[in-house]
């Protein structure tokens, strides 16, 4: 089989992209966001349980999507717990380079061993109409910290 | 079925796929290493050396703006834009001042929902369209209704995807005023009733516009025999260049519509007062036209005619009955739309695997399909799916394709197992 394509859906992504982690809808989530694939129609929601010194207490998702974009927001919701937002948009800058192959020689923010996770996500650089599926949990995530305050619009 | 022996029992005598290929640059292509297998026409077609080179040559050696200059290029530019036309309207058995060019079909349609709706709607009147229109054939008609308050009405399809002409008469009513249906389903391939569709509308009192987008590329149409008041259909899919569609309009219909957009070329008289405007169709088609592009969809007309469009059509078919027949063939894999009239347009989901997967990986092995909801998410709710993946079919392809595309899908299988 084709190596990009291997390399793609690698054991991990299928995995995740079967048994997605933190796939529901937590009660006490005060933050949401839904996030939408115009092009492919994919959707989901994410959840974020923010504390008060802005760290993440609990991240989850639900919605529908292709294995990727779906192993992407599992895989997410797992790493971001405990961050506070900064690190978190540190570490999507750095996923987001990733994605798009421009992290060659250049000093990423985010802690090896997250980096190391998200690497097997890596594999859609060779797939230009592919980084949007795996990043559109993050951009989702991104809207949810900062605009989807749901105690300030209930 | 053996592929040989597939070859020989769907084998359209004279029809010679190899040599049609030949005409296409596109099929000698390599895509990662491997033959293009191309089976996704439905959303644009590939064209044929003779429209690359009709364009070339218009550019080269024969142009100039249209309608304006009285030098030799200009009038030779006229003559071969006006020529197209009758192309055009000979293919559809039109007369010339009743055929449009216009961008696209979106255009076309959107052309109708404005000149037409203005003129002829009121607030509460009604449009009637149907559950599987393509969004080209649905948001003009809310943003009309937005601006002033028509009512859209959706008729219904069954699950196979068969357009319910008895539940489409229930629709209609003295405040319908517009029906607006596709010829073809790019989703389902469902081939409408359009005879029989404007017949119920004009008892009615309703006016009809059919979206032919995908229904000229495969049955033709005869807007005489069909009686429609509206046909739009754009270029790409027929084998032609991009940036050109037509609108087909019944001639005094036309010549009652105010214009659309404004502009030069348009107009009879222009003083700061008050401007009169041409006949149709020169009343819709403000400023500098797609010049070239015509005369490359009136090439590609040629070049269908040549091949003639009941050939192509059976050939088609009969591709579509085999991908039919092996995909139906392949376990967890879902046929979406199994209408009793159905273009060569194949839809389906493979369980546990997302459409979008399925595109990427099959095109590793050279195999273009389109993934996704094509432009009909109403369509896509009502089937239950959130995207699929979609085969359709032109007149370049082949047995072997479909052999190609059931051999990759088999790859998909072994990845998400
Ligand atoms: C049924 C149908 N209507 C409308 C369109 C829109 O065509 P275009 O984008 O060329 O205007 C398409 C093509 O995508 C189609 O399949």
């Amino acid at each position: 089989m084709d190596d990009d394509i291997r390399e793609l859906y690698q054991e991990v992504i299928l995995d995740h992209g079967k048994n997605p982690r933190n796939f529901r809808h937590p009660d006490d989530a005060n933050h949401e966001a839904h996030g939408n694939n115009p092009l492919c129609g994919d959707r989901l929601t994410v959840y974020v349980r923010l504390g008060s010194d802005s760290r993440i207490e609990d991240a989850a998702f639900e919605g529908r999507g292709c294995a990727i974009s779906v192993a992407s927001a599992s895989m997410m919701t797992d790493i971001v717990l405990g961050k506070t937002v900064t690190e978190v948009e540190a570490l999507f800058d750095d996923f987001h380079k990733m994605c798009k192959g421009e992290d060659e020689g250049v000093a990423l923010k985010g802690p090896e061993e997250d980096l190391d996770k998200l690497r097997v996500l890596a594999g859609v650089r060779q797939f230009p109409m592919r980084v949007k599926c795996a990043t559109l949990a993050w951009h989702t995530l991104n809207e949810a910290v900062h605009g989807g305050d749901k105690t300030s619009t209930e | 079925m053996s592929t040989a022996a597939a070859k020989k029992t769907l084998s359209n005598d004279a029809y010679d796929v190899e040599a049609i290929r030949a005409d296409f640059p596109a099929m000698s292509l390599q895509v990662n290493g491997k033959p293009l297998v191309f089976l996704d026409s439905g959303a644009s077609a590939q064209k044929p050396s003779v429209v690359l080179e009709r364009m070339d040559r218009m550019y080269r050696s024969e142009y100039a703006n249209v309608h304006r200059g009285a030098y030799r290029l200009s009038e030779l530019a006229t003559e071969n834009y006006e020529n197209a036309r009758k192309t055009v309207a000979q293919f559809m058995n039109a007369s010339v001042d009743e055929i449009v060019f216009t961008r696209s079909v979106t255009a076309a349609i959107n052309l109708v929902a404005h000149s037409f709706g203005r003129a002829f709607l009121k607030a509460g009147d009604e449009v009637v369209i149907s559950h599987m229109e393509h969004h080209a054939n649905i948001v003009p008609w809310q943003l009309l209704r937005d601006i002033m308050g028509i009512v859209i009405k959706v008729a219904p399809i069954d699950d196979d995807g068969n357009f319910l002409i008895d539940e489409f008469k229930k629709l209609l009513g003295p405040k319908t005023k517009l029906v607006a249906i596709t010829h073809c389903s790019n989703v389902l391939g469902t081939i409408t009733p359009i005879k029989e569709i404007t017949r119920i509308a004009h008892e009615a009192g309703a006016k009809v516009l059919i979206d032919g987008a995908q229904g000229i590329v495969h049955l033709g149409v005869d807007v005489r025999d069909v009686d429609c008041d509206f046909y739009g259909f754009t270029g790409h899919k027929l084998y032609g260049p991009t940036g050109i569609g037509v609108l087909y309009g019944k001639r005094d219909l036309l010549n009652a519509l105010p214009p659309y957009e404004g502009g030069g070329d348009m107009i009879e008289l222009v003083t700061f007062e008050k401007t009169t405007y041409r006949e149709a169709p020169a009343r819709f088609e403000a400023g500098t036209p797609p010049i070239v592009e015509a005369v490359g969809l009136a090439a590609a007309i040629d070049y269908v005619n040549s091949v003639g469009l009941d050939r192509i059509a059976k050939h088609e078919t009969g591709l579509r009955d085999y991908a039919m027949k092996r995909l139906g063939e392949i376990d967890g894999l879902t046929i979406i739309g199994r209408p009793r009239e159905k273009g060569p347009i194949v839809s389906f989901t493979l369980e546990g695997a997302h459409p979008h997967d399925i595109a990427t990986i099959i095109d590793s092995k050279g195999v273009a399909v389109r993934a996704g909801h094509h432009c009909a998410q109403p369509l896509m709710e009502r089937c239950n799916v959130a995207a699929t993946a979609r085969a359709s079919f032109a007149m370049y392809n082949r047995i072997e394709d479909v052999d190609a595309l059931v051999d990759a899908l088999n790859t998909v299988k072994d990845i998400f197992g």
